[in-house]
């Protein structure tokens, strides 16, 4: 009974404190200070269509690497909590449908493509190295399913996420030699505002990203899956 | 906007209620995974500002009006690794719920009572 | 108009997670956690934020939901190794 209470309690001091959020808060009429900052110099400095990303990859990149950093200790983790001790063959696999194969069969290639294009065109259309690096996962995921008995190399996993995770902090580096400072972008040639080869290092730095990010998430889930040593 | 601030807002209490009402540990991480979202929309949410479009620049939107054009991109920034990072958090609490299941053969939060004082 | 849709989507996100919390079946509720993120995504797109709604759209209702089954199936499997 008094865990009851306490519960209503605890959710009752919740509303009180997020409360202010809804009431108090009025709607802003302009951009705030930092973003004026960042919509206005953003595109002549770095010449990134996308707002989001110049300020993921160069703005706020020092935030990025970090949440990269924390992605892999969690990815570690999983690995760590269910790492198989004793073999045991998995009970009763069944082989994927005729449909499911098919499927993947013809949708693995457009999924993967997919993926590449969100990642090389974060500069310039939604999407970039995070949301491209979901979706090749994701299609390791569908190949996964389609193939009960196929395994995903660890080798070619690890190599990945820790060159990808090397160039990267590389980048930065070079950015702090060649520029204002650590995961500046500007010492590639800034090129023509809109096309592809363009806006610095920012599609080579959030390509980077995707791979490492593709990469840990196929490793957490197939560690998750319970994968072949 | 403020009715997605509402649902975000909705969507956290039920999520904690979850947390803290429900006894099986998967139960409570699906109350945390609901929470998130919660928060997520609300960030985003706060960012909004009537009538704007998305923060990229294309013919639509040139450079010259994007101030007055766009939407704040930071919390969309912000709420984009915080997603990533939600699914790794969740992952790696799932893997210490299968883990704590092999320990005790049960998922029941009152099962477990080293740690109660 | 847009603020009516908003609504609705709300309710059901709102009616899918109540129920997520209270469904008594396990797999349901975590679909239910799916179809609340896969409903957000939609929201985002009304948000002007494009690029949230591909991340959540792809993590949060495809990928959760996928790492949420295997520690299902986990959990099955040592229930009848025991």
């Amino acid at each position: 009974m008094i865990r009851k209470y306490a519960v209503i309690l605890i959710l009752g001091l919740f509303v009180l404190m997020l409360l202010p959020l809804l009431t108090e808060l009025t709607p802003f009429q302009e951009l705030s200070p930092v973003a004026q900052k960042y919509a206005g110099e953003g595109p002549d400095a770095l010449g990134s269509a996308n707002l989001v990303t110049s300020v993921v990859v160069t703005y706020r990149g020092m935030d990025t690497l970090g949440e990269v950093a924390v992605l892999f200790a969690a990815a570690a983790g999983v690995g760590f909590f269910l790492r198989r001790k004793e073999k045991r063959p998995a009970p009763g696999k069944r082989e994927a449908s005729a449909l499911l194969k098919t499927g993947t069969a013809f949708l693995l290639p457009l999924i993967l493509l997919v993926g590449v294009f969100v990642f090389t065109h974060g500069h310039l259309t939604p999407g970039g190295g995070f949301q491209g690096g979901v979706l090749i996962a994701s299609a390791v995921v569908l190949f996964l399913f389609a193939n009960r008995s196929a395994s995903v190399s660890r080798t070619i996993l690890q190599w990945t996420e820790s060159l990808s995770g090397v160039f990267y902090v590389a980048m930065g580096a070079l950015g702090l030699l060649l520029a204002a400072g650590f995961l500046d972008s500007r010492f590639l040639p800034p090129g023509e505002f809109g096309k592809l080869f363009s806006a610095g290092a920012i599609p080579v730095i959030y390509s980077l990203i995707g791979l490492k990010v593709g990469s840990e998430l196929v490793g957490i889930i197939d560690n998750m899956r319970g994968g072949a040593e | 906007m403020i009715y997605v601030s509402i649902i975000g807002f909705a969507l956290i209490i039920i999520g904690l209620y979850g947390m803290l009402t429900r006894r099986n540990i998967i139960r409570i991480i699906i109350g945390f995974s609901i929470a998130d979202t919660g928060i997520h929309l609300m960030m985003v949410s706060i960012g909004y500002l009537k009538g704007r479009t998305a923060p990229i620049l294309d013919k639509a939107v040139d450079q010259a009006d994007a101030l007055q054009r766009v939407v704040d991109p930071v919390p969309s920034a912000l709420v984009l690794t915080a997603i990533v990072i939600g699914l790794a958090v969740t992952a790696l609490m799932l893997a210490y719920a299968v883990r704590l299941h092999e320990a005790k053969g049960s998922l029941d939060i009152h099962d477990f009572k080293e740690l109660k004082w | 108009m847009i603020s009516v849709f908003i609504i609705v989507t709300g309710m059901l996100m709102i009616a899918a997670g109540v129920l997520a919390v209270h469904q008594k079946h396990l797999l349901s509720a975590v679909i239910l956690a799916g179809v609340i993120s896969l409903l957000a995504s939609v929201l985002y797109i009304v948000l002007a934020a494009p690029d949230v709604a591909m991340t959540e759209a792809a993590i949060g209702s495809a990928l959760t939901t996928i790492v949420f089954l295997f520690a299902l199936k986990k959990i099955r499997e040592q229930d009848k190794h025991d």
